[in-house]
């Protein structure tokens, strides 16, 4: 009998729900850990990005409105989605690097990771809201609001657990993203789109690029309509060009230096917080 | 419009003036830095003069902390912080805070004549809303100190350090307990730079600090300008910068703080909408126009500078404002029946001019209501301008002075995509009598702080503080706290 041909898999981007490769027309080779396969990854530019931010700013109305409830089981579709799917990811895993075992032990953690942030998306609101003792003949109350748009520049080395533990937070929150993923381990991000697009995540929620971090961390972080940016790596100066781009526009800028994602403490309602913004409603007593 | 529809203020003639007396107020010729439990000259010599901005006569003088000043500044809270303030049982540090509360009351007129001396604001104000509020401030943090574990669940706090603080001219001794009352409850230890002119009420705080027998240290107090500020913010033993000014100053401090892995919150400014709708009360709406715009003369990075009124009341709502606004007194900020009192600075002044020959410029076309303004000193009669769109430089930008951009609309979608078209995201007010439509409206305006049939109201329980470009962070209630600890 012959032998099949396999039919191997195009990698592209993930902008506004939809998969199209980079503007651009350029590419970077990606080679797997033992060097058997050669693949194209898109290497995406600027433009890529700004059309991403402007899915993510057109998306953020709606799924910021989206009832907790519904952020919440989309989450868990999420979950459920990839729980499907763990053999293609143990797959990527292993061309990635990891060994089998280590690969089965992320996408288990990334999917109890989605799982967790699923149950926070309608509860880290009554966690946080408080209705404050004014001492005014007022009612008032504060509650988090999703900050808006989100550039994540996620972690190198951790290209599944991570990817997922930095974005879902962001998302359950209410906010929207645009993610750059990992430039050496780039597949099983990718493939997380394909997740997220059967999820009922609606199209402009989470854009995922591939492609340079050197060419395109200034973009992320100089977008005048990105208003939080969250950097995951060590490099000092990139933090710097970071947190002094995030000056342009008051951006939250958020830095995830050396964590260890697959820590039980790598997660909690606290990273849902650091892209959310207080707001104060206050309304007088009376006749 | 019909007859009865007119505002009939009715005063009968002119208030006789009621100033308040200063007789019983204590103020040096000369201050010193507050360093380390004293007041020390500064180590270059050189003094500025604070003036009255109702008449231009200078009320002291304070010195200009150098670099040598700002780090013996820093050197005192770092070891108040390592030796004492950190290894205090919290809830004696909670006791020190509670004295400093009291202090204040006890001598809030004392504080209220200064505060209006120095900086030009209605006695009525300073003695009702600023002078309160700060001790109001101290006392709710005070209770925190020993508490801190039950702020944050799941988490346990860590005091971050020194705090490096500056803040602006338009509320001075609030500002300054907004800073340093968390700081303090946390287990930071804080070196303040108050506004160049208006140091003086946190200088009556550094001497009701020493009386509340705070370990010297533990807050600091120098004296300067933007250069002085800029040492504090870059000195390499601060670990947290706090500021409230200007969104300027603020991008220029994220900046110069870029890669430090200093901590930093920032309260920036602000270009509120205030919105009436049909159905609001529409005489209440008037009095919050007025509320919002024209408290402290619109002084205030929460002012509601931009009014959308909708289009079936416009007229109606623009006639009574007007009306309204012939009755302001305006002059003596002493003067218990003084609405408005003197603009902050010259230059401040001359910005507030500057923009509204912009404004005239572009075609907006001004109200003002005939007054007569003292000779001496700085003043600003209250401004309106109609006929502007949301391209007009006054309403884009911030300030800081009581104009008022007036707009209408139509429909409630409207109002809110023109309310968020801003870079700011501070503050907003809604006028309505339906609830649902309150709802709507408060949810969907981008700030942190939403004032519902009602402005510029403030609490020491109440979180404040903008989205966007109004800044990063929250002061008051449990969020104020959050930003001076780390959570562990």
């Amino acid at each position: 009998m012959d032998k099949r041909l396999k039919i191997r898999k195009t990698y592209k981007l993930f902008i506004d729900g939809k998969f199209p490769r980079t503007e651009s027309g350029r590419y970077y080779k990606w080679t797997d850990a033992k060097k058997t396969i050669d693949m194209s990854i898109c290497r995406g530019s600027r433009k890529d990005f700004r059309n991403a931010v402007v899915a993510a700013r057109k998306a953020f109305k709606d799924w910021s409105n989206r009832n907790a409830y519904n952020r919440s089981q989309i989450l868990y579709r999420i979950g459920e989605m990839l729980e499907g799917c763990c053999d293609q990811f143990i797959g990527e895993l292993v061309l990635q690097g990891l060994t089998k075992s280590a690969a089965e032990k992320e996408i288990t953690q990334t999917i109890d990771r989605l799982l967790y942030y699923a149950g926070w998306a309608d509860k880290y609101q009554q966690v946080f809201s408080r209705v404050n003792p004014v001492s005014l003949p007022y009612f008032n109350f504060t509650v988090p609001e999703a900050t808006g748009v989100v550039a994540v520049c996620a972690p190198e080395e951790s290209s599944l657990l991570g990817f997922v533990s930095v974005f879902a937070p962001v998302i359950a929150g209410g906010n929207t993203c645009v993610v750059l993923a990992s430039q050496s381990r780039p597949l099983c991000s990718v493939s997380c789109a394909e997740i997220l697009q059967n999820s009922d995540v609606p199209a402009g929620v989470v854009n995922i690029l591939t492609g340079f971090r050197s060419e395109l961390l200034e973009h992320f972080s100089s977008h005048m309509d990105i208003n939080a940016i969250i950097y995951c790596g060590e490099n000092l100066q990139e933090i710097k060009m970071v947190e002094e781009n995030a000056s342009l526009n008051v951006k939250r800028a958020i830095v995830y230096n050396d964590e260890d994602w697959s820590k039980n403490n790598s997660q909690g309602p606290y990273y849902i917080l650091k892209t959310q913004e207080m707001k104060t409603t206050w309304h007088p007593v009376g006749m | 419009m019909s007859k009865s529809k007119t505002l009939k203020f009715d005063t009968g003639g002119a208030y006789s003036p009621a100033p308040e007396s200063t007789d019983h107020i204590q103020l040096k010729d000369r201050y010193g830095l507050f360093i380390d439990g004293n007041f020390t000259p500064s180590k270059a010599g050189k003094y500025f003069d604070t003036i009255n901005p109702a008449n231009e006569e200078k009320i002291s003088e304070v010195p200009e902390a150098n670099t040598k000043d700002v780090d013996s500044a820093v050197q005192a809270a770092r070891q108040a912080y390592e030796k004492v303030w950190s290894k205090m049982k919290p809830s004696e540090r909670g006791k020190y805070i509670f004295r400093i509360a009291r202090l204040i009351q006890e001598r809030a007129r004392e504080f209220a004549v200064i505060e209006s001396l120095d900086g030009g604001k209605p006695i009525r104000e300073s003695r009702d809303v600023d002078i309160p509020l700060a001790a109001a401030h101290f006392f709710y943090y005070a209770g925190w100190a020993d508490k801190l574990d039950f702020a944050f669940p799941g988490c346990r706090t860590k005091s971050l350090g020194v705090a490096g603080q500056i803040i602006p001219w338009n509320f001075p001794l609030l500002m300054a307990a907004w800073k340093i009352a968390p700081a303090l409850a946390a287990g930071n230890t804080v070196v303040l730079k108050p506004a160049e002119t208006t140091p003086l009420t946190a200088l009556k705080l550094a001497e009701v600090i020493r009386e509340a027998d705070v370990p010297p240290g533990v807050v600091n107090i120098i004296t300067g300008g933007g250069e002085t500020g800029k040492m504090l913010v870059k000195h390499p033993d601060v670990n947290k910068v706090a500021f409230t000014g200007s969104t300027e100053v603020g991008k220029f401090i994220m900046k110069t703080l870029a890669g430090s892995g200093k901590r930093y919150t920032l309260e920036l400014g602000g270009k509120a909408a205030n919105i009436i709708f049909e159905d609001a009360a529409i005489n209440q709406a008037v009095e919050g126009i007025v509320d919002a715009i024209f408290f402290n003369q619109g002084h205030v990075c929460c002012a509601g500078s931009r009014l959308y009124v909708q289009e079936s009341v416009a007229k109606e709502v623009i006639s009574k404002l007007k009306d309204r606004m012939n009755t302001l007194v305006i002059g003596d900020p002493l003067d218990k029946n003084t609405d408005i009192g003197a603009i902050n600075s010259r230059m401040q002044l001359e910005k507030i001019c500057e923009y509204v020959d912009i404004g005239k410029k572009e075609g907006g076309s001004v109200y003002q209501p005939s007054c007569t303004l003292p000779e001496k000193g700085f003043w600003y009669a209250p401004t309106l301008f109609a006929d502007v769109s949301q391209s007009h430089r006054i309403v884009q930008e911030e300030i800081f002075g009581p104009v008022l951009a007036i707009q209408t609309f139509r429909t409630v979608d409207e109002v809110i995509s023109k309310a968020n078209n801003t870079p700011y995201g501070l503050s907003g007010g809604v006028w309505t009598d339906k609830g649902s439509k309150l709802f709507k409206v408060t949810k969907e305006i981008r700030a942190g702080v939403i004032w519902a049939n009602t402005f510029n109201k403030f609490d020491p329980s109440s979180p404040f503080g903008g989205y966007k470009e109004s800044g990063m962070g929250r002061e008051g209630g449990i969020d104020g706290l959050h930003s001076y600890v780390e959570l562990v």
